[in-house]
């Protein structure tokens, strides 16, 4: 991909999601500071439980029932959809912050679908049993995508006719279309098919096609092949590079497994108990790994090849704190390898750069009194 | 041999056809022969009383006939000396029985009123809109007063089968029409309190508790006796059906409710949200369809109770009144000591009613297994 200068389409800025249940409250995410650039993939990389699906969910407004985003801000830089050129460059943006959004206004649900597009880990569940694949991608489509009939050198006309919506017989070509696309083989027949007669694989397929098929400016991809074998998932990864080329999308990609996202991310957020730990490009995260925690993670790796067998994989030691009972300083710090006791325990460690685009959050790179 | 070699031939490809839900729905509901009787026996009713009463009934509702209290008349196929005369009956003569000191009328074997298939009679539009004269059967006789009275006639001289037959149309459409506004509210609100939860849900739940808590009967006679003494009778019965309506809705409210509490936390709920749907299209668009199965059996299975609230209030004389007809209208008439002591055939109401109860009892049953086609049995 040839560089060009980075434009931010998602901003998220010390974000704090709380869920208050019975037992106390627990901080799903805590501090979160991340930006996507439009065109690009961001991978979010953490154990089970560490806000990763919760942040994803933020972005779309969407936190589940006693979760509530306490602070902090998710800027979305937005491209009102008719002023985007031939290409998918913008002429104009605006700033929502989408946290300050209604919850189930019009403009937030313009968004969701239509402008962030979000792939769920379970793609066995995620079609409404009693629809077609067909009927799934026609009510994206008719939600949110508007016909592009365009008159060359009538403003308005142009205007007039991007504000129709695509109807039926439109809707159902697009699905078709999309179904190619996704790799659905005879997509003519499939359009017509119900979840139950799709393979796990297809209806994943499927589910990509409803994201995709409104054009949006950012996809959130929740762990989209987890639930998927090796095979389907290499498919549905390079479909998604694709597709992330021909309309210049940016990917938030959230998965646990480190060689998946090494494949497909431009740059990695690491994340630990609701905080992202180190961010760096792909490159810099593999082969210079600068935080505690990630350096564990990518030693329990386990890798082909290697001369010393017999020798048992590294793991991380320790449990995953009690989330209603946080450790102090670096939440990290029991589990730590390189702890240094005094004062990890006590200080709680900030955003610290240590590279070209390298940041990492821990004391063993930060300058403090002890 | 000749088996082996048979089952070795090459079977055509077959083109791949799955079997959609409702084809195995349907697969599995032909197989309960019960359940079957049951719809047809409803389809008839329905057909013959709902759609084309006039053809089915001898005579038209209101017209009246001297012959006031006359019991059934018999048909008889040979006569008095044995011949084959076909179906007919016997000319109806007046006598007073000294005994019971009333008018009783009683065969008069002189004169002999032939029956027939597909005869003559009052003229009215069939369907509301083909003007005919011919009814199902009746009798053909030149003579002016021949009459055939299949289930004898009410104290103005009415035949009591064609009476039945048009209340039919009135309590049965009660019943399918009670029930539609029924899932109407209860869905509706059933789908709401589910889907939102929390104070929507209480205020809806609390008030189907209220409503349960009131004894039905006299919340019936409450309501019903609301009903303004001047509106039309056409009025009244739908103001009647909005009330059946409007006091069951809990039972089906609850039942949603707990099917959309299982579904709305899906997966494809999520994706639906995550895909710009707002609530109304969750709700409605998404959830409601995978509660169907389980509604249309409920529904089913409630609209036998809906025919019998309709009967059972204006039996009390609190639902329809005459001019109107309905089953209710017509057991009223023969809720008297009198009336089943010199007029019984008017109880002939009732085995309509249990007739039309059951075949919906026998037919929601079977689509109650049937809605469930990979289930059991």
């Amino acid at each position: 991909m040839t560089q060009q200068t980075l434009e931010p389409l998602v901003e998220v800025e010390n974000l704090r999601v709380e869920f208050d249940v019975r037992a106390g409250v627990v901080k799903a995410v805590d501090g979160l500071n991340m930006t996507i650039y439009r065109g690009r993939t961001l991978g979010v990389i953490g154990e089970s439980g560490c806000g990763k699906s919760v942040t994803a969910r933020a972005i779309l407004n969407m936190i589940p029932k006693p979760g509530k985003i306490t602070s902090g801000e998710i800027r979305y830089h937005r491209q009102a959809k008719h002023l985007r050129g031939e290409n998918g460059h913008s002429t104009k943006t605006d700033v929502v912050t989408i946290n300050e959004l209604h919850p189930d206004g019009e403009v937030i649900r313009q968004i969701r679908g239509g402008e962030i597009g979000m792939i769920f880990q379970e793609p066995m569940s995620s079609l409404t049993p009693v629809y077609t694949a067909g009927t799934h991608i026609g009510e994206a489509v008719s939600l949110h995508r508007l016909s592009a009939t365009k008159k060359v050198g009538d403003q308005i006309a142009a205007n007039v006719a991007a504000a129709r919506k695509v109807d039926r017989d439109e809707a159902r070509e697009i699905a078709i279309e999309m179904l190619r696309k996704v790799g659905i083989p005879k997509p003519t027949e499939r359009v017509d098919n119900y979840p139950h007669q799709l393979s796990g694989g297809q209806r994943q397929r499927v589910m990509i096609a409803v994201a995709l098929s409104t054009e949006p400016s950012m996809l959130i991809a929740d762990e989209p092949t987890t639930a998927l074998d090796v095979s389907i998932e290499a498919q549905i990864l390079d479909i998604m590079r694709e597709l992330q080329g021909s309309v210049n999308m940016a990917i938030m990609f959230i998965t646990h497994n480190l060689g998946v996202v090494a494949n497909m991310a431009h740059e990695i957020v690491v994340m630990y108990m609701g905080k992202a730990v180190e961010r760096a490009t792909v490159s810099d995260l593999f082969y210079n790994p600068k935080h505690p925690y990630t350096q564990s993670l990518l030693k329990s790796i386990p890798r082909l090849g290697e001369k010393k067998t017999g020798e048992r994989l590294a793991s991380i030691s320790g449990m995953v704190p009690d989330p209603f009972n946080l450790p102090t300083g670096c939440v990290f710090h029991p589990r730590c390898p390189a702890v240094m006791m005094g004062k990890c325990d006590k200080i709680a460690p900030s955003w610290t750069k240590v590279g070209e685009d390298h940041w990492v959050s821990c004391l063993l790179y930060e300058e403090v009194g002890a | 041999m000749a088996v082996a070699q048979q089952t070795l031939t090459v079977p055509k490809k077959k083109a791949q056809v799955s079997q959609s839900y409702w084809s195995l729905v349907w697969w599995k509901f032909r197989r309960n022969r019960v359940a079957l009787f049951g719809g047809v026996i409803l389809a008839v009713l329905y057909f013959s009383m709902g759609i084309v009463p006039e053809f089915v009934s001898p005579y038209l509702l209101e017209r009246a006939s001297n012959y006031t209290e006359a019991a059934p008349q018999q048909v008889h196929l040979f006569d008095e000396s044995g011949a084959f005369r076909g179906p007919f009956v016997y000319g109806l003569e007046r006598q007073i029985d000294t005994v019971k000191r009333t008018r009783v009328f009683v065969e008069d074997k002189a004169k002999i009123w032939p029956l027939g298939l597909f005869v003559q009679g009052d003229s009215y539009q069939l369907l509301g809109v083909i003007p005919t004269n011919i009814h199902l059967f009746g009798v053909v006789s030149d003579d002016p007063d021949a009459q055939f009275f299949i289930m004898g006639t009410d104290a103005r001289g009415r035949d009591w089968f064609t009476r039945i037959i048009y209340g039919g149309r009135l309590s049965l459409l009660i019943g399918l029409l009670g029930q539609l506004m029924l899932l109407f509210f209860g869905t509706i609100l059933g789908v709401a309190s589910g889907y939102y939860g929390g104070a929507v849900d209480q205020v809806i739940q609390r008030s189907t508790e209220f409503l349960g808590a009131i004894p039905e009967i006299p919340l019936f006679m409450a309501l019903a006796a609301a009903i303004p003494a001047f509106w039309s009778p056409i009025a009244v019965y739908f103001m009647l059906t909005l009330i059946l309506s409007f006091v069951r809705w809990g039972g089906l409210a609850r039942q949603v409710r707990g099917l959309i509490l299982s579904l709305r936390e899906r997966e494809y709920v999520l994706a639906a949200k995550s895909a710009g749907a707002s609530d109304a299209r969750i709700m409605f668009r998404h959830l409601l369809p995978g509660t169907m199965s389980h509604v249309i059996v409920i529904a089913t299975l409630a609209i036998p109770g809906m025919i019998l609230a309709e009967t059972a209030l204006s039996w009390l004389g609190l639902g329809l009144r005459p001019p109107l007809t309905s089953w209710g209208v017509l057991l009223q008439d023969a809720a008297t000591v009198r009336a089943i002591h010199t007029t019984p055939w008017e109880l002939w109401t009732v085995p309509f009613i249990l007739l039309t109860v059951l075949a919906y009892n026998m037919l929601g049953d079977g689509l109650r297994d049937a809605l469930d086609p990979y289930g059991g049995r």
